[in-house]
């Protein structure tokens, strides 16, 4: 008798067990996964579009052109004086044979483009086709869209370009059949990190203008506004800052370093400068500082290539510097978003 | 933290409601109730505040001042809860056009918390209803006007709402489908007990299927309640109005016409072409239908048609809107 009561006892405590989880189940999904969802959606919608097709099809020519005229000036011996340094490998990405830009500079230039190309239209067609309206009206936190847009098109922008990255690494071991060693292989895809940190600065950028212009094309024009101006008009206003700012030429050294110092800073506010930066130290092991040395900084110093831990901690502060921006442009997006409200179509 | 419910009987309960956007009031004063499972008319002209009004029981957009509940929720702390049991379908409703109808269909069911299968299922289930399986595998950039909007009933309905809110459901689609549209709506709200509240600026329409509609007029609900209570409260005010249509028409029948007792005036309405045939609206104190029908025939002429207008929503409405803010102001 005791065994049976047991017995019903017990598959009553199942039972109910039983019925908890099938509640749990039953309860609507929280919306960290409706997150997921909306992540997965975008994420689709980028790599079936078009846009995603054309912009691959540029890079990826760039990256065969890079490779290739990294190849020829290899060949001719125009890095001779490098090589013996070893990192013969890393100069497949910073080389060129003066027909084509190096792989870094396809970066600098065209990573932007990426960015802003993916993110122009992230919120504002929405509202102009009409389906962020409905989409509010669903049950999902207001931020989890901004935030899906932006985590969605990191991660395409992160596939393409360690994509690529790897692409042109396979590319030249073919070509030039020399293998890279392992820190060469961490110091590329550390390079490939800030390549994807920086896009991500500009995919930011133009996901702020998507929130704020209501009209795709004046959010893509804004953003491409930003990107020729910092890559082809800061240089050019700092020249002229340079030339009104430069000191004597009997100005003492304390002098020239501050007027160093202002120009090396003025430069730093350009995120591809932050990003030139980077990437020369990683890719450049020889690089041993990004400012001025005096001539007792140098005294003594052994012209070795620095380890990977040594440059790591030379490009620290870009990266900060790019986290950094790429946070402000969020929040302000942030703000602008939440604040907003949602009409269909207007 | 439990939601706090104010009375479980009604799906919306609106208080001394305002919005103003700078100077211009939208929404002004506004008390509303609307108890569950009843089809709600929400009438007005473009820029009444209707859409405000909603965007504001969905949390979508702050009330300046004022009390709303829905389902008793307050939208201001559980959006997230009303969202879930509320759908609602925006006036200019957008799909993601190069996708399929089932694929927006499932994109909300998820979004809803619906697994991937249960999503996949329940869409499909959803779209036989509304009546495009057919063409739920096609983009929805091929869909006609019609079918968007029954694609919309189908995305409102995915998440098992206790309510739905459609804004301006019949906009731009043609008459044979508007009707069959409404059918669905009130269908829907009859079988599964739904609340339905539907803004509109067509009246007919609203006339149809609606227990009960109120008028909003430049942020005020000017009149509310069924249909009845509204034409009463229309003809207290309002003369008889008696339509007759005579052949023969002639002066002398008017005349004849003006003097019966009663009669404050004749209007003329349409003529037919070949001159003898002639419609006019006979406004009496009371009805005189039986004594107008007496004095054309006695007259000689042809008594075509007569009837006493009973009102329809379309007087009701004309009154408010077309009679110039003399009304609710």
């Amino acid at each position: 008798m005791d065994i049976k009561a047991l017995r019903t006892k017990l598959s009553g405590t199942i039972t109910s067990a039983f019925q908890t989880y099938a509640k749990k189940e039953e309860k609507p999904a929280s919306s960290s996964s409706a997150f997921w969802i909306m992540v997965q959606k975008e994420f689709g919608d980028h790599i079936r579009s078009w846009r995603f097709a054309i912009l691959m099809g540029i890079i990826l020519l760039a990256c065969i052109g890079s490779v290739y005229s990294a190849v020829t000036a290899l060949r001719s011996g125009s890095a001779a004086e490098q090589a013996e340094e070893g990192f013969r490998f890393l100069q497949v990405f910073t080389l060129s044979d003066g027909t084509l830009p190096s792989f870094i500079s396809f970066v600098t230039f065209l990573g932007p483009l990426m960015g802003i190309a993916l993110g122009f239209d992230a919120i504002n067609t929405e509202r102009s086709k009409g389906t962020l309206s409905r989409l509010v009206s669903q049950p999902i936190y207001r931020d989890d869209i901004l935030k899906a847009k932006f985590v969605s098109t990191l991660l395409v922008i992160a596939v393409a370009i360690l994509a690529l990255g790897l692409l042109v690494m396979g590319l030249s071991l073919i070509v030039i059949g020399y293998p890279p060693t392992a820190e060469e292989v961490w110091r590329v895809l550390l390079f490939l990190l800030t390549a994807i940190v920086y896009v991500g600065f500009w995919l930011n950028l133009s996901i702020l203008f998507s929130v704020r212009f209501r009209q795709a094309t004046t959010s893509a024009l804004a953003g491409i506004s930003l990107w020729i101006f910092f890559s082809v008009f800061y240089s050019m206003i700092l020249n002229l800052i340079a030339k009104g700012a430069a000191p004597s030429s009997t100005a003492g050294t304390e002098e020239v370093m501050d007027y160093q110092r202002l120009m090396m800073m003025l430069n730093r506010l350009s995120p591809s400068e932050l990003f030139n930066e980077a990437n020369m130290t990683l890719l450049m092991p020889s690089v041993r500082s990004l400012g001025p040395l005096t001539m007792e900084q140098v005294v003594g110093a052994l012209p070795s290539p620095l380890p990977l831990g040594q440059s790591l901690l030379l490009v620290w502060p870009q990266l900060t510097g790019m986290i950094a921006a790429t946070m402000i442009c969020f929040g302000l997006s942030y703000l602008l978003f939440m604040r907003q409200e949602i009409r269909s179509r207007s | 933290m439990a939601p706090h419910i104010e009375n479980a009987e009604l799906a919306v309960e609106l208080s001394g409601l305002s919005k103003a956007y700078g100077d211009h009031l939208a929404v002004n004063k506004l008390d509303l109730t609307i108890p569950k499972g009843e089809i709600f008319g929400l009438l007005g002209p473009n820029g009444a505040g209707k859409t405000t009004t909603i965007l504001m029981m969905l949390g979508l957009t702050e009330p300046t001042s004022g009390v709303v509940r829905v389902l008793g929720l307050d939208p201001a702390r559980n959006a997230l809860e009303i969202k879930r049991r509320v759908g609602y379908m925006p006036d200019d409703l957008g799909f993601y056009e190069d996708r399929s109808g089932l694929d927006n269909l499932i994109y909300t069911a998820r979004l809803n918390g619906l697994s991937g299968e249960a999503a996949r299922e329940s869409a499909k289930r959803l779209l036989e209803r509304v009546g495009l399986s057919a063409a739920g595998g096609k983009k929805v950039g091929a869909y006609s006007r019609g079918m968007r909007q029954r694609l919309g009933l189908a995305d409102v309905l995915i998440k098992r709402p206790e309510m739905i809110i459609l804004d301006e459901p019949t906009l731009g689609i043609d008459p044979k489908g508007v009707s069959e549209l409404l059918e669905l709506i009130t269908r829907l709200s009859k079988e599964e007990g739904i609340t339905v509240l539907l803004s509109s600026h067509h009246l007919q329409q609203v006339q149809q299927i609606c227990d009960r509609v109120g008028l909003f007029v430049s942020g005020r609900l000017v009149a509310c309640g069924g249909l009845e209570e509204l034409s009463k409260s229309l003809e207290e005010q309002h003369a008889v109005i008696v339509e007759v249509e005579v052949d023969g028409w002639t002066e002398e029948l008017r005349r004849e016409l003006e003097a019966l007792e009663g009669v404050a005036s004749i209007r003329h309405v349409a003529e037919h072409p070949n001159g003898r045939q002639t419609a006019a609206e006979v406004a009496c104190s009371s009805d005189l239908t039986a004594k107008i029908a007496g004095a054309v025939v006695a007259k000689g002429a042809g008594l075509l048609g007569i009837r006493r207008r009973s009102y329809s929503l379309d007087d009701v409405y004309r009154r408010y809107f077309e009679g110039g803010d003399t009304y609710g102001h």
